[in-house]
């Protein structure tokens, strides 16, 4: 615990309301959607106003006390746990909308805002914010900007980077950084929005958000293609792209997955087959229609048993409910769900699922695998019992060979639930101890006492 | 503090169901309190969360969870969310009478539950007495609501504007009816519930009527209790127990079709609540427990689906009615679309949906007692619902809901009446 005169300092910052020192307030911040072991906080401190965002980081640098910015605590890799102690700032009462520019196409937000009331918002002023991630009703701006957040629409509109048209953000001092411009075109500096996307709180904290904002597509068409070859799936995804047709969303669900979400769902899945893709393509009526026909013809040549399309939007709902199930599904079956988050490129899909299942059979453990296959981003969703000590033994192995088996086929450790605590000791398997050694130099530069989310991504 | 270690092995016995919550916080997103306060110990992922530590012994403030695990409406609308199916309504009650067991009931509350609502008669009697004197006490604030706000300051009554003691008891008007199916052949229980009963005992007659109606016999028996949700969500098992039996005892000479109630909370605590607590019951009650929950369902419910009330064709222009969800019903028992099809058969009125409608409307029993301030804000997002959608009355399904409405149209001196659906259709059937 912190001494009672700097509780009393937080407080004259935040008010006594917003200062939560109690064992079990302390507790109830001590963890985030990743299975690791909590770590309770000193204090949770809640600044409502720019200016007491600013005070708060100024007073943990004063006092040399770390601080973990959170948003919605929904990161998947241990962003938000205080790993090393000291205070976890509370974002989530810094949620206004500050502008949306609908002649320009952007808007102003605070981090906390909610990312589906956002989107929200934003299409009822008929324009379209596309990032989406999964858990958009509850996360944050903020916290989709530090994870650099991805969703179901990333391939063909990208990330939430794709989106950060600037950062406005309170340095380790408490000085208020301003980057980037509400011009769509700006290279005046150094790019500091850019380093501010992914560094999951550890380069600085932010205070404000400009969001690039896009008009929202005219049509679109679902369609579902079911593969009684798990590698016809994917030459398919290749061979959709390949005919320069960019779906918005291309998700695959492996055969296990299939299995569980027909358990829970008895929406009518073809519990034999050995993948399902689910495609949707938007944009002008007519250009839907003719990539649609476009994308059937291409699942039908790559071999598909069968491809469903969405007649009307009540079949398209249909569709993309056994999509969204993927994870309850798979979460019912056993009480600890390890979601992961291995990606490689498109091409080496067929090859990652092969070894994960071959892995899952060699550690005897049940994996279903979804995910965003047009980004080559895989969902292996381990389910075990943490309890289970020598289970999640296995568990731990299995996942340190996935992660293996995805740099070897020229992937990625994280295609967007961050590094965060969880990741950290593989960091240097993907990179190289020259850049880990950049971004150390730049780390000790901008907070050299370490106060911003120590502990995360580049580990110290 | 005792042991708590002895706390922490009575609390693993919730450890198969906690270890199901995998943390997501997608529960944050529909939890009304947290909407409000923002804090993670006020929902369900921080109050699970908070059960495990104990349970591990991480953590050795069992009055501070207490406290973090009572600032809840036990609406389940986490439930109803939770992408894991995490049995979170169990967790809650179960983790309320463990810890409560632990750390003892409060004084007023072990007054009120073991000396009073245990006791059907002493209870019934006190609350008539406080019915006729009740007028010196209490000044009339809106007539059409027929609220009231306290004359004298009370730290438990605040500024609220409430609903008063009913002059006679639904109890006393009927009591002992058993009369014989009629043209529809079927015959239903009738469990009013502690509200109807005492303050709003014309919804009772409301039923009444409506049965009569259809020519559906009533079995309503004398003896009746509260059905215990108030001593289960204080975690008080002892007086839960005890009024399930006096329940039990009271319906069991009935032969019936159906137990209907006009309480939606009532509706689910003997529904789902029953037989989840009376796993170790002796194996008579067990199975008339188990009887009785099958049995149970909303009156809207049993008026749709087993006589066939339909929605009529009714000219525009009429009384505008909007309905609200209680949590109870809609979250717990998924019945949403039958009270709605009661109120389209009432030809003199117009059906308007209001937004948000099966959001909670933050009365929660004890809740609103115990963070009437919370309580209040929720209500308000609720009260500017019903004010948005232009209705002259708003219908719900339970007595509790009815108060907290009735409360928040009252303070806001909103001109809209608050109805039960079913007095409505049985106002309708003259
Ligand atoms: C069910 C479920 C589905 C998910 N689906 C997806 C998905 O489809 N795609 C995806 O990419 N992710 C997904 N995630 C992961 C997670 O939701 C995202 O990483 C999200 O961006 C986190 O947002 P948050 O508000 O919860 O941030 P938090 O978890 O609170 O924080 C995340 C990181 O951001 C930092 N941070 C927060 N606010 C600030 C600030 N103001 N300044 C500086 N740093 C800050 C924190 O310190 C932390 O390091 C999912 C998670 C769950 C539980
Ligand atoms: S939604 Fe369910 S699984 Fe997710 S945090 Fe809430 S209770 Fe746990
Ligand atoms: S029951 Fe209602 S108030 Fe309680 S945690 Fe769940 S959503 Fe929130
Ligand atoms: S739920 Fe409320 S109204 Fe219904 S019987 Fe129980 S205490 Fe009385």
């Amino acid at each position: 615990m912190p001494s009672d005169a700097l509780t009393k300092e937080f407080q004259a910052i935040v008010g006594k309301e917003n200062v939560l020192e109690s064992e079990a307030d302390r507790h109830s911040y001590s963890y985030d959607s990743a299975v690791l072991d909590p770590v309770v906080p000193e204090l949770a401190v809640r600044p409502t106003t720019s200016e007491e965002l600013g005070k708060v980081v100024r007073l943990c640098n004063q006092h040399g006390l770390p601080l973990t910015p959170r948003g919605s605590g929904t990161n998947l890799s241990g962003g938000t746990i205080p790993a090393q102690g000291g205070i976890v700032l509370l974002t989530n009462a810094l949620n206004k909308i500050v502008e949306i520019n609908e002649e320009d196409l952007y808007a102003v937000v605070q981090p906390g805002v909610v990312t589906a009331t956002f989107a929200n918002e934003v299409a009822k002023r008929g324009l379209f914010y596309p990032p989406d991630p999964g858990s958009q009703a509850v996360s944050t701006l903020g916290g989709n900007v530090a994870e650099n957040a991805g969703g179901l629409r990333g391939l063909k509109y990208g990330v939430t980077k794709d989106y950060v048209m600037g950062v406005d953000f309170f340095d380790v001092n408490g000085e208020l950084v301003k980057s980037g411009s509400r011009t769509v075109k700006c290279v005046t500096g150094l790019n500091l929005s850019a380093l501010q996307v992914a560094s999951e709180g550890t380069m600085g904290v932010f205070n404000e958000i400009i969001l690039k904002l896009v008009p929202p597509p005219a049509a679109n068409k679902a369609m579902m293609a079911i593969f009684d070859d798990i590698d016809k799936a994917s030459e398919t995804v290749a061979s959709i792209i390949a005919h320069h047709i960019v779906p918005c969303t291309l998700e695959l669900l492996d055969n296990a997955t299939i299995n569980y979400v027909e358990d829970f769902t008895k929406a009518g899945l073809p519990t034999s087959a050995q993948a399902i893709l689910l495609i949707e393509v938007d944009g002008h009526a007519a250009q839907v229609a003719e990539e649609a026909e476009k994308v059937v013809e291409l699942c039908k040549k790559a071999g598909a048993v069968e491809v469903k399309a969405a007649k009307d939007e009540a079949e398209r709902n249909k569709l993309w409910e056994a999509r969204r199930a993927a994870l309850p599904a798979l979460a019912r079956a056993k009480p600890t769900t390890v979601l992961e988050d291995a990606t490689v490129p498109r091409s080496q899909i067929p090859a990652m699922i092969r070894a994960i299942n071959e892995i899952g059979k060699k550690y005897r453990l049940d994996i279903g695998t979804f995910g965003h296959a047009g980004d080559g981003n895989l969902h292996p969703t381990i389910l075990c019992d943490k309890r289970d000590k020598e289970e999640f033994h296995r568990v731990e192995e299995a996942v340190d060979e996935i992660f293996d088996v995805a740099l070897s086929l020229k992937g990625t450790l994280s295609g967007e639930h961050g590094i965060g605590l969880a990741k950290s000791k593989w960091l240097e398997k993907e990179t190289s101890p020259a850049t880990i050694a950049y971004a150390k130099a730049l780390k000790a530069a901008i907070d050299p006492k370490g106060i911003l989310n120590p502990g995360k991504i580049i580990g110290g | 503090m005792a042991d708590l270690h002895k706390l922490a092995i009575m609390l693993q016995e919730l450890d198969d169901q906690m270890v199901a919550c995998m943390k997501c916080g997608m529960c944050q997103a529909v939890c009304p309190v947290f909407a409000e306060t923002m804090n993670e110990s006020d929902v369900t992922r921080g109050k699970i969360a908070l059960l495990e530590n104990l349970a591990h012994e991480m953590i050795a403030d069992a009055q501070g969870v207490k406290e973090k695990l009572n600032k809840c409406l036990l609406c389940g609308s986490c439930a109803a969310n939770c992408p894991s199916g995490v049995q979170i309504m169990d967790i809650f009650l179960k983790g309320r009478v463990i810890v409560n067991g632990y750390l003892g009931l409060s004084p007023v509350k072990k007054a009120i539950f073991r000396g009073m609502l245990t006791k059907p008669t002493l209870f019934n009697a006190l609350l008539s007495f406080g019915g006729k004197f009740q007028g010196l006490f209490t000044s009339k604030v809106d007539d059409l609501l027929g609220s009231s706000c306290s004359k004298i300051m009370s730290p438990l009554i605040g500024d609220r504007h409430f609903l008063t003691l009913a002059e006679k008891p639904f109890r006393k008007i009927a009591s002992g009816l058993d009369t014989a199916p009629g043209k529809s052949g079927l015959k239903v229980a009738f469990f009013p519930g502690c509200v109807v009963d005492k303050m709003l005992p014309h919804v009772g007659e409301a039923v009444l009527k409506v049965m009569k109606h259809h020519g559906v016999g009533v079995f309503l028996p004398k003896g009746q209790a509260c059905c215990g949700i108030p001593t289960l969500s204080s975690g008080d098992r002892e007086s839960f127990d005890k009024l399930v039996k006096l329940n039990v005892k009271a319906f069991r000479k009935g032969k019936y079709d159906a137990l209907i109630t006009p309480c939606a909370t009532c509706t689910a605590t003997i529904k789902e609540m029953w037989p989840k607590f009376a796993e170790n019951y002796p194996a008579e009650l067990k199975a008339d427990v188990l009887a009785m929950a099958e049995k149970a369902m909303d009156v809207s419910q049993f008026l749709v689906d087993k006589v066939g009330v339909k929605t009529v064709d009714s000219p525009t222009g009429g009384t505008r009615v909007t309905y609200h969800d209680p949590c109870h019903l809609v979250k717990s028992l998924g019945v949403s679309a039958q009270p709605r099809t009661v109120l389209g058969a009432c030809k003199d009125y117009d059906f308007v949906e209001m937004s948000e409608a099966n959001r909670c409307c933050g009365n929660g029993g004890t809740f609103n007692l115990h963070h009437y301030e919370v309580s209040k804000k929720i209500g308000q997002r609720k009260r500017d619902n019903v004010v948005a959608s232009k209705a002259d009355v708003v219908a719900t399904s339970c007595p509790a809901c009815m108060m907290q409405l009735t409360d928040t149209l009252s303070r806001n001196g909103d001109r809209i009446a608050v109805r039960h659906a079913v007095e409505i259709y049985a106002e309708s059937l003259d």
